[in-house]
């Protein structure tokens, strides 16, 4: 890890700082549309989700889903941003075969959500990343066109999806930038249960927005907006491979053209779309079927009151109260459900040992089987056990390692596993004294060693009982004896 | 028994009522009726034995308790109907069959009404003549090659010519008041949100409200009673409870201030239009109400602002008729684009497209400051405007419309000339007010002309009483010789 920001396109001729914004298109989660009453559900069959209002049919009325306009007062509040009580629905007007009404209702002039901010933390330090506005709108439904060599089929399942719409300021620096603005995004939406964040199911994608700049230049240079790219990843490519291509452009005496494009995933390159003289002239106007959005400040200040806490609030509980360190925090918080069992283990267990379990083996497992931690094998209460085992000394580390696994596979309870694999620590001192002696007897030429000053060899009598012992002997214990022992 | 074509929706109801009629005898006598009149040209869609059947199970339950008892009612084939095509007048819904039932219409099925068909009505609301129709003109009963105005024209004809014992139109710069005037009718745009506007094939959303259109102000009132109501499935459906306009109807005038705006009298009015306002105001005067001068000083800017805001939302309303869903496709095109280019050339006429592209123009960018939010400006100038006026006034009066029922293709091909037809009623529209035409007289050809009263918002109860009051003192009889039959 860098602790200096070094994202600059450097070529022979100078240094290039890359200027990106992002738009986020995050789904809400509801169970249904943003106005209409149809599922929202994820992977049902094509046009099995469509009411007469999805499909735009005549004398269709939109009626606003009021649950989708808390869920989006609530992200902007966890955006640290200006609620507007007065918000206005417009249409946004295009054909398009998957568009049925042949607008989009969005908002335009008047969203739901002002300025707010984010804050990032990258390996240099906090960044706050300025939110310009955040809006509600449908989405469309799907084309399909690879069905059929001469037909496109349309699927309006996701015909009047609500969607929030985050449009980022231009804060973001680098692809480490906008990787770390996205997943905190995400992390936000995940905490207050707003969106799932579910990037396969396309439920987050954004437009990336990237333009280039000489070190110490002030002014923007000209950006373009690469649409619809729908993984971290691929917004990292994409604006890698856009920046360098404004630089050679540039570079080489040519201009940058303001234009939409697309991200080809396959070839890392991104290819013009459409020009600005080409873009859509959408005709935004207010939708004379909906009346201006009014909301009450009671009503904000009460869904403020009820915010979980945020995640930027959690970590700093965290470090300051269970003395973690911003790394350790920051992975402990990234998920709501990961916190949750953090907090969960540690009310019984010991703190230090917790994190450590978590974040090294039980990650290790929930990685190794592609599972989310709610889904873990080893419980909450579980994992809290083992570690209390190991605290009062009655496994060693080493053993809980084998005792977690076990756990793993089967899912049981540490104390039965330790019962019947028969693991439970050797702590009879009379019988640790019995495998001592036997220990000593059986190396007497290293025990004259160790008496006539060679004291390293102390470790090889440790081991040489624990070796006897299976593993299982009390360290403390063996400690005590063995030491009790060499001085006879 | 009275001939059943000359009595109002009220009586009929008592008829039926006192068992002295059947329901399936009154379907008989209106579909006979619409069978004798498809010269007028006033039905889309009838379904006479859905009608036969429905009326036969009414007189099986002999359920009395709904506001419309048995009563078989045609509507604007803009309301949506479950099961029965609607087309709004156009090419590209021509075989359109909803699966569900508008709030207005259903409300009218719920007080006992039955479907008698589905009414002419120009291309998505969008005339003032029912010549924009894709399935023909409608005729005026008063006589041959007369329009009957629009959008509401089949409807107006219907009504007029008894082939229906009331109906239902839609109203976004007069599409009601102005085809009751031409046809000696009575018709009511109650306030933007007082009927739902679900499953109304939308012409501009912000305008659009259904309203009665009956033979007398008893029959509106109860109408208005039957349709109106909050619908949550209606966004902008004001949520209030529900009045009984027909039993709170009672004919008061004296005291009442009636506001009468200088700026109605425009340029080139026909004598005769100013010679019936002027009876209207003397009727007033005579029942003891009190006469008040007032200005509305944005009202030359009112048509202006209507056709940038309703050919606006027109322009994104009638996007969704793409040829994919349901509806016309056009068979040419090889790509998406093409079809859609096809299919929206072939399936719209011409002032349907005529209104897109004006409202395609004004919301473009670089336009958009200029028309649409200017229009919005000037709506809220124009809105204000009657504000201040009901603060003085209870009610104003104006002529309906600068002239009686034109002759079919004298303005087809004029369309300023047509909109000025709308010059009284739509700034009614654009401030969300309540407003009734009656018929007040007649022009030297024995054509009927109207009146408009207007309120403030929500104010239909007074309306309906002033206009009943009225509708007395002017006595105005209509004379069909049913030319047509």
């Amino acid at each position: 890890m860098k602790d200096k920001f070094d994202y600059f396109i450097k070529t022979e001729k100078g240094k290039w700082e890359v200027i990106i914004g992002l738009e986020v298109h995050a789904q809400v989660t509801s169970k249904s549309k943003l106005f209409s009453s149809s599922s929202t559900k994820f992977g049902e069959k094509p046009n099995t989700q469509v009411s007469l209002v999805d499909s735009a049919f005549p004398g269709m009325l939109p009626v606003i889903n009021k649950f989708c306009i808390e869920q989006a007062i609530k992200t902007g509040l966890g955006l640290n941003a200006k609620i507007n009580l007065r918000s206005i629905f417009d249409r946004k007007n295009y054909f398009y075969a998957d568009l049925p009404a042949g607008y989009q209702i969005s908002q335009y002039k008047n969203p739901i959500v002002g300025e707010g901010s984010v804050t990032l933390d990258m390996p240099y330090g906090t960044k706050k990343v300025g939110i310009e506005r955040l809006h509600l709108e449908q989405d469309a439904g799907k084309s399909i066109h690879d069905l059929s060599p001469d037909n496109t089929f349309v699927d309006l399942n996701r015909s009047g999806v609500a969607l929030m719409e985050i449009v980022s300021k231009p804060d973001l620096r680098s692809p480490d930038e906008v990787n770390s603005y996205v997943k905190k995004l995400r992390t936000i939406m995940r905490y207050l249960g707003t969106c799932d964040g579910n990037m396969q199911e396309g439920s987050l994608r954004a437009d990336v927005n990237v333009s280039v700049r000489k070190e110490g230049e002030k002014n923007f240079g000209t950006r373009c907006e690469i649409k619809n790219v729908n993984s971290i990843k691929f917004m990292e490519m994409a604006i890698e491979s856009e920046a360098k291509r404004q630089v050679e452009l540039l570079e080489s005496g040519k201009k940058i053209v303001q234009e939409t494009r697309l991200f080809d995933t396959k070839k890392n390159e991104t290819r013009s779309m459409r020009s600005k003289e080409e873009a859509h002239d959408y005709r935004y106007f207010p939708d004379p079927d909906l009346l201006p959005l009014e909301i009450e400040q009671g009503y904000v200040d009460d869904l403020k009151n009820k915010l979980p806490e945020l995640p930027d609030k959690k970590k700093e509980r965290f470090i300051n109260k269970f003395k973690l360190t911003p790394y350790e925090a920051n992975v402990l918080i990234s998920e709501n459900n990961i916190s949750e069992y953090f907090e969960e283990v540690i009310k019984t267990a010991d703190i230090k040992l917790a994190k450590n379990w978590i974040i090294v083996e039980l990650f290790a497992v929930l990685n190794d089987k592609n599972l989310d931690i709610k889904d873990s094998p080893v419980s909450s209460k579980n994992l809290a056990n083992l570690i209390n085992f190991i605290s009062s000394g009655e496994i060693s580390g080493k053993i809980a390692k084998k005792v977690f696994e076990l756990m793993v596979q089967s899912g049981d309870e540490p104390s039965k596993i330790i019962k019947d694999k028969g693991l439970q620590q050797q702590s009879n001192p009379k019988e640790l004294e019995k495998i001592i002696k036997n220990v000593l007897k059986k190396n007497l030429d290293e025990v004259t060693q160790y008496k006539a000053g060679k004291e390293k060899l102390y470790g090889f009598f440790v081991g040489e009982v624990m070796k006897a012992s299976s593993g299982k002997a009390n360290p403390k214990l063996v400690n005590d004896i063995l030491k009790k022992e060499l001085k006879k | 028994m009275n001939d059943l074509n000359d009595i109002s929706l009220s009586e009929i109801i008592k008829l039926v009522k006192s068992k002295k009629i059947s329901s399936v005898e009154l379907a008989n006598h209106f579909i006979n009726n619409i069978k004798k009149g498809k010269k007028l040209n006033s039905f889309i869609t009838t379904c006479f034995d859905q009608t036969i059947k429905d009326s036969k199970n009414f007189d099986k339950k002999q359920n009395f308790d709904g506001l419309l008892p048995g009563i078989p009612i045609a509507v604007k084939d803009l309301f949506c109907t479950k099961n029965i095509k609607t087309t709004a007048g156009s090419k590209i819904l021509e075989n359109f069959v909803p699966t569900y039932e508008s709030t207005v219409t259903n409300n009218l099925w719920e007080e006992g009404a039955i479907l008698l068909g589905k009414l002419n009505c120009d291309e998505f609301a969008m005339g003032s003549s029912n010549e924009t129709s894709f399935f023909g003109n409608v005729i005026n009963p008063l006589e041959n090659n007369f329009v009957p105005g629009g959008s509401s024209g089949g409807s107006a004809t219907a009504l007029a010519a008894s082939l229906t014992p009331a109906t239902i139109g839609t109203d976004t710069g007069g599409s009601i008041r102005q085809p009751a005037s031409f046809t000696g009718t009575v018709g009511l745009k109650p306030t933007y949100g007082l009927c739902s506007r679900w499953g109304i094939v939308a012409f501009a959303s912000s305008l659009d409200q259904a309203g009665p259109m009956t033979k007398n102000v008893e029959d509106c009132a109860l109408m208005l009673e039957a349709i109106s109501g909050y619908d949550k499935k209606d966004s902008t459906s004001i949520n209030r409870k529900k009045e009984n306009y027909s039993k709170n109807l009672k004919r008061t005038i004296k005291g009442i201030k009636i506001g009468i705006p200088k700026e109605y009298r425009v340029d080139n009015m026909p004598k005769e239009i100013d010679q019936l306002w002027k009876n209207g105001i003397d009727i007033l005067k005579k029942s003891g109400a009190k006469i008040i001068d007032i200005s509305l000083p944005h009202t030359k800017y009112a048509l202006p602002t209507y056709y940038i805001v309703a050919p606006a939302e027109a322009s994104s309303n009638l996007a969704r008729y793409d040829g994919i869903k349901y509806g016309y496709r056009s068979k040419k095109g090889n790509n998406l684009i093409e079809m859609y280019e096809h299919t929206r050339a072939e399936g719209f006429g011409d002032e349907v497209k005529r209104r897109v592209l004006i409202g395609t123009y004004v919301l473009s960018s670089g336009y958009y400051d200029a028309y649409y939010l200017k229009a919005q400006k000037v709506r809220k100038l124009i809105k204000g405007d009657f504000d201040n006026s009901f603060r003085e006034v209870d009610a104003i009066l104006t002529p309906s419309t600068p002239s009686s029922a034109f002759k079919i293709g004298e303005k087809a091909n004029d369309p300023i000339s047509m909109y000025l037809n709308d010059i009284f009623t739509v700034p009614v529209n654009l401030a969300g007010l309540p407003a009734i035409s009656i018929p007040a007289g007649k022009d030297h050809k024995g054509h009927p002309l109207g009146l408009q009263l207007i309120t403030k918002a929500l104010d239909e109860q007074k309306i309906l009483n002033i206009a009943f009051a009225m509708e007395k003192e002017i006595d105005f009889k209509q004379s069909l010789n049913r030319w047509w039959e």
